[in-house]
């Protein structure tokens, strides 16, 4: 990520940058009241690419959020910048003879994710779908809610982002705000987002969603752990999506992300797949396994498969 | 002379002899506390011995129902009765939906000692380790469990991992999964501005 | 560089004078603009949740405006390229009209992408060197150089000729015709990036056909000389400019060509879809023939689909085509159908059904049509302002004044009636009252 040959390619950037910044600053002085809070604001404003800072930068950028954070939520908030762990690449498998679509990965999803509550994001969609006719979405029901799953001759099939090894999204994005990292994960740059939404078009997954408003979220129910590519409270018209939570993932030990955690069916397994004695490894070499739209070539990372 | 010989060899058997007693009084002793009950926690020591090449999997305490184990708080006082039969005195509440025409209580509980399990096999297992029993039938399933396929970890994916029973998911009585409500369905993209003057969006 | 100043001066000079319709027409495209401005910070405000866009349906109206008016853009070189390829007089001379026409709409264009930016105080990520343009990966980025470019030439070669008019100097061919030359492949490219940017987006199978850029080039014939015609009519009609028929007529007939291609490219892709009947199809039958009961779109597509056959049918035939009223009316035809075929019919069925089938039934909300109508006001007032300067200047109306250093301008009115150009014609043969002179020391 912020390694120094990158850096030094972009010391002409910099430089044109400052002239930006002062005569951007001369302007914005006339437009903005100068309060205490302007000097962070023009530090977001000019705040460089993730991939650009060297490590005094992210560590200023890193207080800073945590300060701002912090003050918001009422409560002690760390944001962290953990870097991949070598020699993993993360792969999901998700049971979809086991998954009954109750839904309890969704909200684990969101109450370990941060994710607005209002207007609502979920990084997890489940379809009901028929057994009947198999994986055809055309058939698919996304607003399902009867009294109790599973339902008579229905299957529930969990979307998520796939972390694509060749991901469409990365590829159209106007100012590289989102990447692949070396461990696999997709991730965006929420500072540097401009929300052109382009790479929501390019997503065969719908696994990316835009805060179109200032999302709302509960002092009480924000999760303080958070990472500054995953679960960081979001600002208003930037595109996120799940990142296999890699607050917690990318940790030495890691946990297991919150969606695994939750499942009450044991349906989701989660490991790294470069680990021959990893579940993820096992179950894609002994299950039947797909991925989803294989066609599109996009290579997921995230495998449906049957483990019965 | 000969007779020299004949007692000091006779001191020696004895001495080993009494050894051998003390050495076998301390380890029987280990197994029961002062009435006389077996003690499971002990016994487990040595039955792991033979568990999976030596290999257990850490799982949190079986899931009992409230106040029943040890079962021997009320079993050991009991005349064990093999005889096959419906219960009507005690457990009646279980109703057994597991494969229940081939089997009764007594194909998986001890007889003689009702704080453990017993295998086909004749092994006594603890409550413990009865993914080994389960396993018995369900070998494809025990597999997958092992790996971390069947059922869930919990933990770290890359450091320690907590498994769970069989039974902590399963009643082993009646195995197959009991429905759940599913949570809310997400608000359609129609509502999402008025969310918030919603008090209770019911979607279909 | 004085030269320039005083050039400038004289712009501001011609632009504030006209007459009664000219003052109503610029109060009306202000007053727009203004409720565009207000729509706007409310957004800037609460976000876009103000729009009807969502997850499902990610873009909406403001995306499908920009693409049917990059296709108004490109089709400056449909004149450009008879005029100063072929040497083709009559339209040599109004071939200006329409590289002014592109400089606006290419404005519109960069107006509705930044409406559409949940970030627009991030748009400075997007400059090469000072942010960082993903170039030549993003087809986004390749967008906004091709479309800057564009702008850039077509400013160009229009301020240079019209400067050159105005200090009555001869253009330098040398330098004029390279740049005119190099508008075309730019014209071309600015649509056929816009094409690829939706082409290559394999999980929107709608969007994902090879077919899509020759459409998209074969409707921006139709709709911007459409458009053209329309602007020809206005400008012949109500100022001093002369238009010949025999001009009007070229690019009518350009129009029927390019609408057969549309049409036949259009049928190739509904054959395509319909018979081999995939999966693929459901976007094509919520465009037709809507799909599980929904079918917003479904009555504007056929309106669209029965303007471009009539206006086909009406450009086609000679004799209607040489008919001025069919004629205006087969434009209008064009435009609104190409407007509703190029920009919502082309936009919302790649997002419906959605990548996992959901249907939302996108309409724009109240808010986002007043936003887009804003910048359609802009970009009119840019032309307006762009036709009041190079008119006159064209026309030999406003020009440098004999000392060389002031403006003269003898079209105060610029809007009129045929029945008051007349009268403004023999008013201005009794002479000076409506000729005016601009000074240095103002």
């Amino acid at each position: 990520m912020c390694n120094e040959s990158s850096h030094d390619k972009h010391a002409f950037r910099k430089s044109r940058r400052k002239v930006l910044k002062g005569l951007a600053a001369g302007i914005g002085a006339l437009a903005l009241p100068a309060t205490n809070a302007s000097a962070s604001v023009w530090e977001a404003f000019f705040q460089k690419n993730f991939r650009e800072l060297n490590k005094t930068e992210l560590n200023q950028v890193l207080a800073r959020l945590e300060g701002e954070y912090s003050k918001e939520y009422g409560k002690q908030v760390t944001v962290k910048a953990t870097l991949p762990i070598e020699g993993v690449k993360y792969g999901y498998g998700l049971d979809l003879s086991r998954c009954i679509g109750c839904r309890r990965c969704v909200y684990g999803c969101v109450e370990e994710n941060n994710q607005s509550r209002e207007p609502e994001i979920q990084w997890i969609r489940v379809m009901q779908l028929d057994k009947e006719k198999g994986v055809d979405l055309s058939h698919a029901e996304h607003y399902y809610n009867p009294p109790e799953v599973p339902q008579e001759g229905k299957f529930y099939m969990p979307v998520q982002c796939q972390q694509c090894e060749n991901p469409p999204c990365t590829k159209v994005c106007p100012v590289q705000a989102t990447w692949k990292e070396n461990d696999g994960i997709v991730v965006v740059d929420y500072n540097w987002c401009i929300g052109c939404r382009y790479c929501m078009a390019a997503c065969p997954y719908s696994a990316r969603h835009f805060n179109w408003a200032k999302g709302k979220l509960p002092k009480e129910e924000m999760n303080p752990d958070t990472h500054y590519l995953g679960n960081r409270p979001r600002p208003v018209g930037v595109v996120e999506k799940c990142t296999f939570c890699i607050q917690r993932t990318r940790e030495q030990p890691g946990r297991y992300p919150a969606c695994a955690e939750v499942c009450p069916v044991g349906a989701r397994k989660f490991g790294n797949m470069l680990d021959p004695k990893s579940e993820i490894r096992y179950l894609i070499e002994n299950k039947r396994v797909f991925i989803f739209k294989e066609d599109l070539n996009t290579q997921p990372k995230f495998f449906y498969f049957y483990a019965t | 002379m000969k007779i020299y010989v004949w007692r000091c060899l006779s001191l020696a058997i004895g001495l080993v002899a009494f050894g051998a007693v003390v050495v076998y009084a301390a380890e029987v002793e280990k197994y029961f506390d002062r009435h006389g009950t077996l003690i499971v926690q002990e016994k487990v020591e040595k039955y792991k011995r033979r568990a999976d090449e030596g290999t257990t999997y850490p799982v949190p305490p079986p899931p009992f129902s409230e106040d029943i184990f040890p079962c021997s708080d009320c079993h050991a006082d009991m005349e064990p009765n093999p005889q096959r039969r419906e219960l009507v005195d005690m457990h009646e509440d279980i109703v057994l939906n597991h494969a229940e025409g081939q089997r009764w209580c007594l194909d998986c509980h001890n007889l003689d000692d009702r704080d453990t399990l017993r295998l086909i096999s004749g092994e006594v297992i603890p409550f413990t380790e009865s993914y080994r029993l389960c396993g018995q039938c369900h070998g494809d399933k025990l597999r997958d469990w092992k790996v971390g396929v069947h059922g869930k970890r919990t933990g770290f994916w890359n450091g320690e991992k907590q498994y769970l029973l069989c039974a902590h998911c399963h009643n082993p009585h009646s195995p197959s999964f009991k429905p759940l409500q599913p949570m809310p369905a997400p608000v359609r993209p129609e509502n999402l501005d008025r969310q918030g003057s919603q008090a209770a969006p019911t979607h279909n | 560089m004085k030269n320039i100043w005083n050039f400038y001066k004289g712009t501001i000079a011609v632009t504030v004078r006209g007459s009664a319709a000219y003052y109503c027409w610029v109060a009306f495209l202000l007053a727009l603009m203004v409720i565009g401005v207000i729509t706007y910070i409310v957004q800037l405000n609460d976000g876009l949740i103000i729009t009807n866009m969502r997850d499902q349906v990610s873009w909406g109206f403001y995306i499908s405006n920009f693409t049917f008016l990059v296709g108004v853009a490109a089709a400056a070189v449909l004149l450009v390229i008879p005029a100063y390829v072929y040497h083709w007089k009559p339209i040599k001379e109004i071939a200006l009209l329409g590289e002014l026409l592109a400089i606006s709409a290419i404005i519109m264009c960069l107006l509705f992408v930044t409406a559409d930016l949940g970030r627009p105080d991030r748009f400075w990520h997007l400059i090469p060197f000072v942010g960082i343009l993903n170039f030549p990966q993003s087809l986004l980025a390749w967008d906004v150089m091709v479309l800057n470019l564009y702008l850039t030439l077509n400013l160009v070669i229009a301020v240079y000729y019209l400067y050159n008019l105005y200090y009555k100097r001869v253009p330098n061919k040398n330098f004029m015709t390279p740049l005119l030359l190099l508008s075309i492949p730019a014209a071309i490219s600015i649509h056929t990036v816009t094409a690829f940017l939706y082409n290559g987006l394999a999980a929107r199978p709608f969007w994902n056909a090879s077919i899509l850029a020759p459409r998209f080039l074969a409707s921006a014939f139709c709709s911007g000389p459409a458009f053209m015609i329309l602007i020809f009519f206005l400008v012949r009609k109500y100022t001093r400019f002369k238009i010949t028929d025999e001009a009007i007529q070229k690019i009518a007939e350009l129009i029927a060509y390019a609408m057969f291609i549309n049409l036949f490219l259009l049928g190739a892709e509904i054959f395509k879809e319909y018979y081999s009947d995939t999966v693929h199809l459901a976007p094509m039958q919520y465009l037709l023939q809507g799909l599980h009961g929904h079918n917003a779109l479904v009555p504007w597509i056929w309106t669209a689909m029965i303007f471009n056959v009539t206006a086909f049918m009406i450009f086609l035939i000679p004799d209607t085509r040489r008919n001025n009223t069919a004629l205006v009316f087969g434009c209008v035809l064009i435009f609104v159908g190409v407007y509703i075929e190029k920009g919502m019919g082309l936009v919302i069925p790649g997002f419906v059904p959605d990548v996992l089938h959901e249907i939302y039934e996108y309409v724009p909300s109240g808010m986002e049509m007043m936003i887009a109508i804003g910048i359609w006001a802009t970009g009119l007032f840019v032309f307006t302002m762009l036709l009041r300067v190079a008119i006159p200047i064209m026309n030999g109306d406003f020009h440098v004044a004999e000392d060389g250093v002031g403006f003269q301008i003898s079209d105060n009115l610029f809007f009129l009636r045929k029945s008051d150009r007349e009268k403004d014609i023999n008013g201005s043969d009794e002479n000076a009252t409506a000729t005016s002179e601009g000074s240095d020391s103002a």
